[in-house]
């Protein structure tokens, strides 16, 4: 008979030995199926994590709102740090990460958005730091987890036009997340449905890689697992009732 | 590497007193009377300063009033005060100060000295920063020319003797080049030596380069080749900022040079309590604070930091001045530092602030935003809210990072992409039907083909803007459509005109943004 308790317990003294969110909290996805895969069930604050799109605009632009979404389930102040001008803060808003918990800092080049992340690191108690970069090394990630561990804020390195084999390099981060924008569910009427992504967790310390097909987020910045056994067969009754 | 900027203003006097007096300046349209000042000497009045009108008639400081008024009958003469002229040139000077450099100092009888050194970042570059302060002393009504260059004596000299609308920029290290062409006036020597170096056949600086240099020591002293090596930089020449009186300032000299950066952080923490008491007795805090760091040499450097809050935390202002330590070259050693606060406000007490950051648990978003905003420049942080503007592009306002937040955010309705184009580009397009999303779309040479598609969402222009009806102001609606391609990228394209009146648009298709 299993334990939901004990191998809870267990699971915590191995992280703890292993490093892996150690001291700090985790931020649920609210989705079983994601949560059960990271270590901790959630992102583990005070760390650093990777997400990036790919050089399609709307694969970046996923990634921007999987990431707001992450961030509007937290309480407090997150600082944006940014190389590209290309933000537009009302979406940020729709997935419930309201403008004024957001201070963006327009650092310019890649140097200064890292040093501005870690300026920002160092002070507790913010409910995130993202950063856009296009590209890191491995000791500025080394730094950054680092200074994540110490404030306990969860850090987001926001790789910006990141093709797919260009993530092979070493880095500190505790996970890599890679979104790419996946075809929505047919509605049957000239309209748009829910957007989908395909969510990849590329690496993750202390877990296996692993891809979803997932939901956008809503208003509240949860994402969902698409209903698609029990929605689908409705959908193509309602297809054949109007065909 | 370190910058100077020599503003040169030939006109001071009679322009100051345009100023005072209201007259109406040479080029203000209404034809001015040529105006000069004048000094008593040795009984009779002779010409101190010209303005432009008066210099073109070929009236020369050291004339007489009387051969003057030989050139221009209608000459207006005005006596001169050179006390007042200082003093104005003392308050343009502090004005400078505050705006461009924490080093400036007045450059008598008829110039400035802005140390700029580091001080470009404020106004992104230094090209801007001189055009702000061409564009700003040309509206005092003051006839200028400026010239910046690595040291002070060549900025000087090329200010003087190098005509020119605009700034002109000696790029670093061209300072020896630039000089090498102007007339050994532009050295500051005595008029007597100048003179005498002219009989000798001197004419340009170039030739006093490549002549032997003891024989000319020997002639005319050591004034001479102090002045061209101060040009050429080998030999300092410091500049002694002014600072406005009645600020809190705080002062410490040490016996010994001092030039370690741990030594420095010391001293700033010191001067930094200093200032905080000081502060805090008028009930005030810091929104600006400049260190100056006096080298043995002379030269003096200076730190600027600016709060976003007033702010007399000592802790606090130490950690923001000591950010910027690195930026000081000590040579030899700095044998004095002085923090003054040239900007401060007013911050009250409130009751129970002790109270409430023992118990209040949350980031210390001043002291952050401070320290950013020092690295990367006030500019670079803010926070958005929404603003009332037709189009997507102006409906996000900017607003300081540290604004009470008062909860304002976009309607929920409508969708918005999360990564906006800086402007839209042109795409080529297939569209069925007039009012139909595009089935097909070329963008960045690659095509895209469209599964699905919502909208259209108009956007009518902000005709007011132009102030003509929305028909007839061109460029004024947009159809917004959101589509969504094979492999699942969300866009948002918009079509130029409502496709009834041609001056609302072309009807061509553009790209706006993409959405999650």
């Amino acid at each position: 008979m299993r334990h939901p308790a004990v191998l809870a317990d267990l699971r915590a003294k191995i992280a703890r030995i292993e490093g892996v969110c150690a001291r700090h909290e985790v931020l649920p996805f609210g989705v079983e199926a994601v949560d059960s895969r990271l270590p901790g069930g959630g992102i583990a604050t005070g760390a650093l994590h990777e997400i990036a799109g790919s050089p399609e605009l709307a694969d970046d632009a996923s990634a921007t709102i999987f990431l707001a979404g992450i961030l509007a389930r937290t309480e407090g102040t997150v600082f944006w740090c940014l190389r590209w001008h290309d933000l537009f803060a009302p979406a940020l808003h729709l997935a419930g990460l309201h403008p004024d918990r957001v201070i963006h800092v327009e650092a310019g080049s890649d140097t200064n958005v890292l040093l501005a992340m870690e300026e920002c690191l160092r002070h507790p108690g913010l409910a995130g730091v993202v950063g856009e970069v296009s590209k890191y090394s491995t000791t500025a990630s080394k730094r950054l987890q680092l200074a994540a561990e110490t404030s306990g804020v969860p850090a987001f390195v926001f790789r910006r036009t990141c093709k797919a084999d260009q993530a092979a390099e070493g880095t500190a981060a505790v996970t890599r997340w890679r979104i790419t924008a996946s075809p929505s569910e047919d509605l049957g009427i000239p309209s748009l449905g829910r957007p989908r992504w395909r969510v990849a967790l590329e690496r993750v310390r202390g877990g296996n890689p692993h891809f979803w097909i997932l939901e956008g987020c809503d208003a509240t910045g949860r994402i969902a697992l698409p209903a698609a056994l029990v929605d689908r067969p409705a959908a193509q009754e309602d297809r054949q009732a109007a065909a | 590497m370190r910058r100077v900027v020599s503003l040169f203003l030939p006109h001071w006097s009679t322009d100051r007193l345009r100023r005072k007096t209201g007259k109406p300046r040479p080029d203000g349209g209404t034809p001015a009377r040529p105006l000069v000042t004048a000094i008593p000497d040795h009984g009779r009045r002779i010409v101190a300063a010209v303005d432009g009108d008066a210099r073109s008639l070929g009236i020369r400081p050291g004339m007489t009033i009387t051969k003057a008024r030989a050139f221009a009958p209608e000459l207006d003469v005005v006596d001169a005060e050179p006390e007042a002229d200082f003093e104005g040139l003392r308050r343009l000077a502090l004005w400078a100060g505050a705006r461009y450099s924490p080093v400036v100092a007045p450059d008598p009888p008829d110039g400035l000295w802005l140390d700029i050194t580091g001080c470009a970042a404020r106004f992104s570059t230094e090209r801007a920063l001189l055009k702000d302060l061409h564009r700003r002393t040309a509206a005092f009504g003051l006839a200028l020319q400026i010239a910046v260059a690595d040291t002070a004596g060549c900025a000087h000299a090329v200010a003087r003797y190098v005509p020119a609308g605009r700034p002109v920029t000696i790029e670093p290290g061209a300072h020896r080049k630039a000089m090498a062409l102007l007339p050994i006036r532009a050295l500051r020597l005595p008029p007597a030596d100048v003179e005498a170096l002219r009989k000798l056949g001197f004419e340009r600086i170039e030739q006093l380069i490549g002549a032997p240099r003891g024989p000319l020591a020997k002639r005319f002293g050591r004034e001479l080749h102090r002045r061209l090596d101060q040009a050429f930089g080998t030999l300092p020449e410091p500049i002694e900022p002014i600072f406005p009186d009645q600020l809190p300032r705080a002062r410490r000299g040490f016996m010994e040079p001092i030039a370690t950066a741990e030594a420095f952080a010391q001293v700033i923490g010191d001067l930094a309590r200093d200032i905080a008491d000081q502060l805090g007795r008028l009930g005030k805090g810091a929104r600006r604070l400049d260190c100056y760091f006096h080298r043995v040499d002379g030269h003096v450097q200076a730190i600027r930091v600016g709060t976003a809050a007033p702010s007399r935390d000592p802790k606090h202002l130490a950690k923001l001045l000591s950010a910027k330590i690195e930026t000081i070259e000590p040579g030899l050693g700095i044998e004095a530092m002085t923090l003054v606060a040239p900007l401060i406000e007013v911050q009250a007490l409130r009751q129970g602030e002790s109270l409430e950051s023992l118990t209040r648990r949350g980031p210390d978003l001043p002291a952050l935003v401070d320290a950013l905003a020092n690295r990367f420049g006030q500019r670079s942080l803010h926070r958005t809210m929404p603003q009332a503007g037709a189009m997507p592009e102006r409906s996000v306002a900017i607003t300081p990072a540290l604004r009470q937040a008062d909860g304002a955010a976009w309607s929920d309705e409508l969708p918005r992409p999360s990564r906006m184009l800086a402007r839209p580009e042109p795409v080529d397009v297939i569209a069925l039907l007039p009012d139909d999303a595009p089935r097909l779309f070329v963008w960045r040479r690659k095509r895209y083909r469209v599964t699905q598609g919502d909208g259209p969402e108009r956007l009518q222009g902000e005709w007011w803007r132009d102030g003509g009806i929305e028909g007839e102001t061109p460029l004024s609606v947009r159809d917004y459509y959101q589509v969504e391609t094979e492999a699942g990228g969300r866009y948002w394209l918009f079509r130029l005109g409502d496709g009834v009146h041609a001056a609302t648009g072309s009807m061509r298709w553009f790209i706006h943004g993409a959405f999650a």
